[in-house]
């Protein structure tokens, strides 16, 4: 592939050595404190990464000449790119599915789409949407990971268990070494709500009480409905829902009123249960309520696979976050019509290109009838032969870049680690965007 | 390549040029001195042309969290207002909260060629730079947030030796990659986090024990102390409360002749009079601005309809939310360093009090008597969306439409506004001072915002329309750097502008203090806080160009 003319592409090869303040791109979370050694092309955490992240950082790389393809032969990147071009350009809607990469991977990808025409949509904006839909109906007073890390006296974990897709979140922002306000004497107060966290996951110098309260994932909406209900002196149900009894969301309304900051985490992607919006829009108006007296904040986690990256890019380059069509030659937004999962089901759209290329197991596309070019990692297992493959590096170990953060604030620079021959997102959309016919502009003035 | 244009009416008042027909020539990117004698490659015919530098406008909020937040919250704001791609440009959308790259292409068409986004967030410098650098058209530059952060908080609370406080705001500028800095609601968003839900100037934060004027003070004398040329950015205390025009009052006289610039200052020149409780200070405001020399301001003008507000200032924003239209917004405590307030808002006419905000802003601008001090904007989109630039300089130009528009708001505010017994009408100098020569000269942009030889060549060119709201709206060309961008409000080339910042000196021990704080407290390491040149030039995203700091002129 012609190298493009600045950046990525250019980087010095990397050293072998032991790197410091290395980000982690394999969850939202992505802790920068990693110490990673390289020989320059394997890696191995030395300090601060999570099993999620050695995982990761320590696959073994692929084969030296891992091959791009066509129909399952092997074939040059010349002739996988130029093959994936002609697909997209005949296409009359390419579907850009996946989208776990890093943000210019993203913009890359978003360049590609509007000039082909193409929907874009993540692979978990499912779960990225029952936030979306709170955003877009009624807002919310949100707190970021730093802020929570240092000022929370009270966590209440919703359905979610955040230690499996966030392994390193209590150790980090529950009960970290130090923190900059003094927490309570007998300690942070976490509350699991809901089944999901084990009360065994949560733990360190700074975890006062931990106070669970167990009930099936589909009636966390209506016991959060009950908490908000004690809290605002309304009328209770009386009908003790997930037979969680009233003394003990009376008792976690108290906390709640004495709380000098309580923050509320849920992660998206855990909360897969009919109702799960209404469980984030109940969170959201419990935080409203708190606040008219005392301080309190949500904190979503999630943002895994780059989630937080790509709708923030789409938002900022389009409007919308996600789920977005250009066929018309502008951003059309559609929520329910533009998800790329139910496309494929339902047999709309005549070609997906799917971007994945965060391991270390990288989201594989669902079945689809529709021809698939894949952009993705060496590590990905498909179950069909896709008309084109083209391998790419992952961000953060293959090349440098930038995600965002899970709380859509911060966002956090990758290096280049390793070198095992593999372009980037960003290279690859890039190319195949430069070899599409141009827009046919709209006729002068 | 030597470029002429010929025969236009040049409005430069670095220069003092008033109107005086000569022709411009332009060598390689800048302008160059008349030269008879040398071979014209290039002509074009602006005869009788209004010609005035490439506009700037100094505080307008293109990039960073809360714009994005407030573009997802907002796909209403978007539709409707979709931008199609063409063979030169990329699709977009957006009124009020444009994308990124409809709002490069829309300020380039209007002639600006450089934006500032007033209020970036340290902790969230890196996206902010992301979303500029997908802003094309225009030059970038931003404003580093300080003030409710807990590392100068507890500096200060630690009266620690003033030369650390120093290193500390170049620090961050460096590290942040900006060009100024701004404070917010001093110390308050910070005491919103403790719960504290007003903080007057002379009101201690709950935990540290400073008062917003000990802030204003430390950061003003800060920035003058380290040469950076333009003056601490000021969004003071009470944004939007009534009667907080007497916060404004001691907010000048707290500065005791400190170099200040007061943003947005139609949101802070609220009285109390009146059967509503609501009355204008403009010009009690404008009377003392009138008399600091050491004060510069904007206006941030509200014009009706549909916006959304955009602000650190988690404290007022909250307050704000009562009146958020569509009934949704977003506030968000923020990394230990800010905050931050999306509020939609729909500006009525008929509405009493936005009817009068609209009078006050106007107030404001046609009571300032020393237009190198007054600067146009509406704050966008707080005020209004930037779009709305050519209707207000018509406003400011020409008083009879304006009586016009007087008649149209509120009979109540009519009655309580002067603006029907102003007679004043901005000249298109003046109108050239507002909107180049002056932010120029307060940003430091040496050769941005004028004509004269050795000036950036980013010239627009209007037709002299009487209507000035159609003569600003579409001028006939626009150069970047000596490049046709745009012809009669048509993109003709997409370029990438560079990006403006300051990096005055300071002593690198900083780090030891704060590699420390980091490491203890912080969720990202210090190395990886700073944002690199390379991330902000990488992938043809342009230049960083450093503006020089010194001690000021």
């Amino acid at each position: 592939m012609p190298a493009p003319s600045q950046g990525i592409a250019r980087e010095k090869a990397p050293q072998p050595g032991t790197h410091g303040s290395v980000s982690c791109p394999f969850c939202g979370l992505h802790c920068d404190d990693l110490e990673v050694r390289s020989d320059g092309r394997r890696l191995a955490v030395t300090a601060n990464g999570c099993d999620r992240a050695k995982a990761g950082f320590e696959q073994e790389p692929p084969a030296a000449g891992m091959p791009p393809s066509i129909d399952g032969k092997p074939v040059s990147l010349e002739a996988a790119i130029a093959r994936a071009s002609d697909l997209i350009a005949a296409a009359r809607l390419p579907l850009y599915g996946g989208l776990g990469t890093d943000v210019e991977g993203m913009r890359a990808v978003m360049a590609l789409a509007d000039r082909s025409g193409g929907v874009v949509d993540h692979v978990l904006s499912r779960a990225q949407y029952r936030n979306t839909n709170v955003l877009q109906t009624r807002g919310w007073f949100m707190s970021t990971l730093t802020e929570a890390r240092n000022r929370a006296d009270l966590f209440v974990i919703v359905a979610s268990d955040v230690s499996k897709l966030h392994p390193r979140f209590v150790e980090r922002i529950v009960s970290p070494e130090q923190t900059m306000f003094d927490a309570p004497a007998n300690g942070r107060t976490v509350v699991l709500l809901g089944a999901g966290m084990p009360p065994s996951a949560v733990s360190g110098r700074l975890v006062g009480d931990v106070v669970d309260i167990p009930c099936a994932k589909s009636d966390v909406p209506a016991v959060l409905a009950e908490l908000r209900a004690i809290l605002r002196g309304a009328p209770l149900s009386g009908a003790r829902p997930g037979g969680v009894e009233i003394t003990a969301l009376e008792d976690l309304a108290a906390r709640c009123r004495a709380a000098q900051y309580a923050v509320f985490v849920w992660a998206p992607q855990a909360l897969d249960f009919d109702g799960a919006d209404d469980a984030v829009h109940i969170v959201s108006d419990v935080v409203r309520d708190l606040n008219k007296t005392t301080r309190a904040a949500g904190l979503s986690l999630g943002g895994n696979d780059g989630a937080a990256s790509a709708a923030s890019v789409c938002s900022w380059q389009s409007g919308y976050p996600l789920r977005v069509s250009f066929a018309g030659g502008v951003p059309t937004y559609d929520p329910y019509r533009f998800e790329v999962a139910r496309m494929l089901a339902e047999g709309e759209g005549d070609l997906l290109v799917w971007v994945s290329s965060f391991g270390p197991d990288p989201t594989a596309p669902p079945a689809t009838a529709a021809p698939t070019v894949v952009i993705g990692s060496p590590a990905i297992r498909l179950d069909t032969t896709p008309a084109v493959f083209i391998p790419v590096g992952t961000p953060g170990l293959d090349h440098r870049g930038r995600l965002v953060r899970c709380d859509s604030v911060v966002s956090l620079p990758l290096r280049r680690l390793r070198e095992i021959g593999l372009a980037s997102v960003a290279d690859v959309a890039t190319e195949l965007a430069g070899r599409l016919p141009a827009v046919v502009a709209p006729a002068a003035e | 390549m030597l470029m002429k244009l010929k025969g236009g009416r040049i409005y430069d008042p670095a220069n003092g040029e008033d109107g005086r027909t000569r022709d411009i020539y332009v060598r390689d990117g800048r302008i160059v001195a008349a030269s008879p004698d040398a071979k014209v490659d290039v002509e074009h015919d602006v005869t009788g042309r209004v010609v005035m530098a490439g506009a700037i406008d100094p505080h307008t909020h293109i990039g960073g969290g809360k714009m994005t937040i407030a573009r997802m919250m907002l796909p209403e704001d978007h539709r409707g207002s979709e931008v199609a791609h063409t063979g030169l440009t990329r699709a977009g959308t957006g009124f009020a909260v444009p994308s990124t790259l409809a709002a490069g292409y829309r300020y380039a068409e209007m002639g600006y060629t450089a934006c500032f986004e007033p209020a970036m967030l340290p902790a969230n410098a890196r996206q902010a730079h992301m979303e500029m650098g997908d802003t094309p058209m225009v030059d970038k530059g931003a404003f580093a947030m300080l003030g409710s952060d807990d590392f100068l908080l507890r500096q200060m609370a630690a009266r620690k030796d003033f030369s650390a406080i120093k290193d500390y705001i170049a620090w961050t500028m460096h590290a942040a990659q900006a060009i100024a800095v701004k404070v917010v609601n001093p110390g308050g968003i910070s005491a919103f986090k403790f719960n504290q839900r007003k903080l007057d100037l002379d009101e201690r934060h709950a935990h540290y024990g400073v008062t917003p004027r000990d802030v204003l003070t430390t950061l003003s004398r800060g920035l003058m102390e380290l040469g950076v040329t333009h003056p601490l950015h000021v969004h003071g205390c009470n944004l939007g409360v009534p009667g907080n025009l007497h916060t404004t009052l001691d907010t000048i006289r707290a500065m005791e002749g400190l170099p200040v610039h007061l943003t947005h200052i139609q949101f802070h020149s609220y009285g109390t009079e009146g059967d509503k409780k609501f009355s204008s200070g403009a010009a009690q405001v404008a009377e003392l601005v009138n008399a600091n020399r050491n004060v510069s301001i904007d206006v941030g003008q509200i014009l009706f309809g549909q916006t959304c507000t955009a602000s650190g200032d988690s404290m007022r924003q909250y307050g704000n939310t009562k009146s958020a239209n569509p009934k949704k917004w977003v506030v968000m405590d923020i990394e230990c360093d800010a905050g931050c307030g999306v509020v939609p808002m729909k500006y009525r006419d008929k509405s009493f009090v936005n009817a009068l905000q609209w009078a006050i802003g106007l107030e404001i601008f046609l009571l300032a008597d020393d237009p190198w001090r007054v600067f146009l904007t509406t704050d966008h989109p707080n005020g209004a969306p930037f779009t709305t630039y050519p209707h207000l300089i018509r406003l400011l130009m020409d008083k009879g439409f304006r009586r016009d528009m007087l008649q149209k708001i509120h009979p109540d505010a009519q009655a309580a506004s002067i603006v029907g017994s102003l007679d004043r009408e901005y000249t298109l100098y003046e109108i050239a001072i507002l909107t180049r020569a002056g932010p120029a000269r307060s940003l430091g942009l040496k050769d941005r915002g004028h004509l004269g030889p050795g000036a950036c060549a980013d010239i627009t060119v209007y037709p002299d329309d009487p209507n000035r709201e159609a003569m600003f709206t579409t001028p006939e060309y626009v150069f970047k750097n000596g490049e046709l961008i745009v012809r009669n409000g048509k993109i003709k080339k997409v370029v990438q502008g560079a990006t403006h910042v300051a990096r005055p000196e300071y002593d690198p021990a900083i780090e030891r203090d704060l590699r420390d704080y980091f490491t203890r407290y912080h969720t990202v390491s210090l190395d990886n806080f700073k944002v690199a040149d390379d991330e902000i030039i990488g992938h043809d995203k342009g230049a960083i160009i450093v503006q020089p700091t010194g001690a000021r002129v």
